[in-house]
């Protein structure tokens, strides 16, 4: 329903092109849960931002097509464009804490969000039962007091519950989640996550998750890609992903989670950091930290290869 | 404390306000019938003064105290009338410079700049002498240069609200752009623009007098402040109140105005509610 074809995004820097999203394929099958898997700055965020044009300057979207319900968004007029947002595709985001407008009611934002993409009036009366079922909807207790309040009076769980229920509100196709549970507790982190599955499974709302954290994925996710330095390393189900994972990298960041319960080892981390966008290693970008690098990784463009159906991996290891 | 100053300060302004409105039915004469029997009588405490002429009479024996009340007409419509116009001309250009920045921001910072490199009397007076006095040229030479303050401000907060989650969240809502700069961001940055309004509406205050002052803002025979200490000034020695009451009357209303605008900013700025608790 959701099909990314080699998106690039660049970012104009004053140090030159900084490659954020690089040939990027991907797809979401209608009522499915996609996994994005990566470090602080591989590209996930502008992934998404990506597909709603929303790129913040001065990144520019320079060659791919998304396309949604038949038809490529990269080629929308800014106008229809906002036509998509948040109607069939809305947004989730990281921090509900400052993704809320201080100055306005919880309840009256909820309110704007159903007005925007009505474009005929609807009564009040119902515009109001319609936000307060939303409330109810996410989960909320006593949704008439919390039409009222402001939301700094909210805890970062129920600001998050407020906004999923921005996101629902025009019953979007796909609902597009920028890290919604780092923010919070691990408590809420669960409850937010059992809401998004809910929301999945009773509304067969298609849903991108963005995250770095594997337990997340693995507990909600079907398919999982897990990107690199603004490519996508990996890409299959989400069992082969955590049980029999191929790319150094994806192995690497499995080893580095601490283990409840059996013997005390030490946690592995993958050695080095995240590599500069804008200054690249050649050929694979992760082989400088990469414990199996052959010397031709760092020749030449490596090609995400298939390796099973619905398998894909980029690494040389695999291309024999 | 600071709510209390700023209480007087709000006082005082509205009854200057309410002064301005019914300066019919409160002015004891008309201001603009001479008598010159009665000229340069001085106020009723001092001697030779009577209760007829609560402040004295001035060089051609018009009742100063009518001309205070009529004066204040003046100078709260030049403040008011100046402070919308500005204040929303340079708000609107302001938000718009600050969210979409580029060229059109650049044009009119740079045209913003400029304004502002000149001292604003000099700058008020080249103008004036230019388009000639009166009350409507007053106002646009007023407005020509005010609306940069409000400009800058709101370019300014704007600039800094745009990196806000919110208004990402906005645009990913779908919303125009009209709706996130004016329904989304302003109310956020509000509340510096009216403390800036209420500080602004004292200095256009003292402008305008002082462009009156030098003959070039509100011409006589209407009573403004400005051209009232002007017409005092060769009576200084022998009748000092003709020159000094109407100042003081300027001091009074610009320091409530500005008492009552640094409490606003005090009421309105959580950051220094906090460090008070």
């Amino acid at each position: 329903m959701l099909k990314i074809h080699n998106l690039c995004t660049i970012f104009f820097t004053s140090r030159g092109m900084v490659k954020a999203v690089d040939g990027l394929s991907l797809e979401l099958k209608e009522g499915k849960v996609l996994g994005l898997v990566g470090e602080s700055g591989c590209g996930k965020s502008v992934t998404l931002l990506s597909i709603l044009r929303l790129v913040p300057y001065p990144g520019k979207i320079i060659d791919g097509e998304v396309w949604f319900q038949g038809e490529n968004l990269l080629k929308k007029s800014s106008k229809e464009m906002r036509h998509f947002r948040g109607n069939k595709i809305s947004m989730i985001f990281q921090d509900p804490m400052t993704t809320l407008n201080p100055v306005f009611h919880v309840g009256e934002q909820i309110r704007e969000s159903l007005r925007v993409h009505n474009y005929e009036k609807i009564p009040k009366k119902i515009e109001k039962e319609k936000v307060l079922k939303l409330i109810k909807d996410v989960g909320l207790p006593s949704p008439e007091q919390i039409y009222q309040q402001y939301p700094h009076q909210l805890s970062g769980g129920m600001q998050q519950r407020i906004l999923i229920a921005i996101a629902l509100s025009c019953n979007p196709k796909v609902i597009l989640a920028d890290e919604p549970t780092t923010a919070l507790d691990v408590t809420v982190q669960a409850q937010i996550l059992d809401l998004l599955r809910k929301i999945n499974n009773d509304l067969g709302t298609g849903i991108i998750l963005v995250t770095h954290n594997l337990g997340v994925v693995a507990e909600f996710c079907q398919k999982v890609a897990v990107m690199y330095a603004g490519k996508i390393v990996e890409e299959g189900s989400v069992n082969q992903i955590i049980f029999e994972p191929k790319h150094p990298y994806t192995q690497g960041l499995l080893k580095s989670i601490p283990k409840i319960g059996g013997k005390k080892t030490k946690i592995q981390s993958i050695p080095g950091d995240v590599p500069d966008l804008a200054a690249l290693p050649p050929g694979c970008s992760f082989h400088p930290r990469c414990d199996k690098a052959l010397p031709d990784c760092q020749k030449g463009e490596i090609p995400l290869q298939m390796i099973e159906k619905g398998r894909q991996v980029r690494c040389l290891l695999y291309s024999r | 404390m600071k709510c209390r100053t700023a209480f007087i300060g709000a006082i005082i302004v509205l009854s200057f306000i309410l002064a301005a409105i019914f300066s019919p039915f409160i002015a004891p004469c008309d201001p603009l019938k001479s008598n010159i029997v009665n000229r340069l009588k001085p106020p009723f405490w001092i001697e030779g003064g009577s209760t007829t002429y609560l402040l004295g009479t001035d060089e051609i024996g018009r009742d100063i105290f009518s001309r205070i009340i009529y004066g204040a007409r003046i100078s709260l419509l030049v403040g008011i009338i100046t402070i919308t116009i500005s204040g929303i001309m340079g708000t609107v250009l302001g938000s718009l410079a600050g969210y979409y920045r580029g060229r059109f921001d650049a044009v009119l910072s740079r045209f913003a700049d400029l304004l502002l490199s000149f001292p604003y009397l000099i700058f008020a007076i080249f103008l004036m002498a230019i388009i000639g006095p009166g009350f409507f040229n007053l106002i646009v030479v007023l407005c020509f240069k005010s609306w940069v303050t409000f400009f800058r401000l709101s370019r300014g907060e704007m600039i800094s609200e745009k990196t806000k989650e919110y208004v990402e969240a906005a645009q990913a809502l779908g919303e125009s752009d009209a709706k996130i700069i004016f329904k989304e961001v302003l109310p956020n940055i509000i509340h510096s623009l009216l403390v800036l309004a209420t500080l602004q509406v004292g200095f256009f205050i003292i402008l305008e007098a002082s462009l009156s002052f030098l003959g070039l803002g509100i011409q006589p025979p209407t009573p403004a402040w400005g051209s009232m200490i002007n017409s005092g000034r060769a009576y200084m020695l022998s009748a000092w109140w003709v020159s000094t009451i109407p100042g003081i009357a300027l001091l009074i209303l610009v320091l409530s105005i500005n008492l009552l605008g640094e409490g606003l900013r005090d009421i309105l700025d959580p950051r220094l509610k906090l460090e008070q608790e």
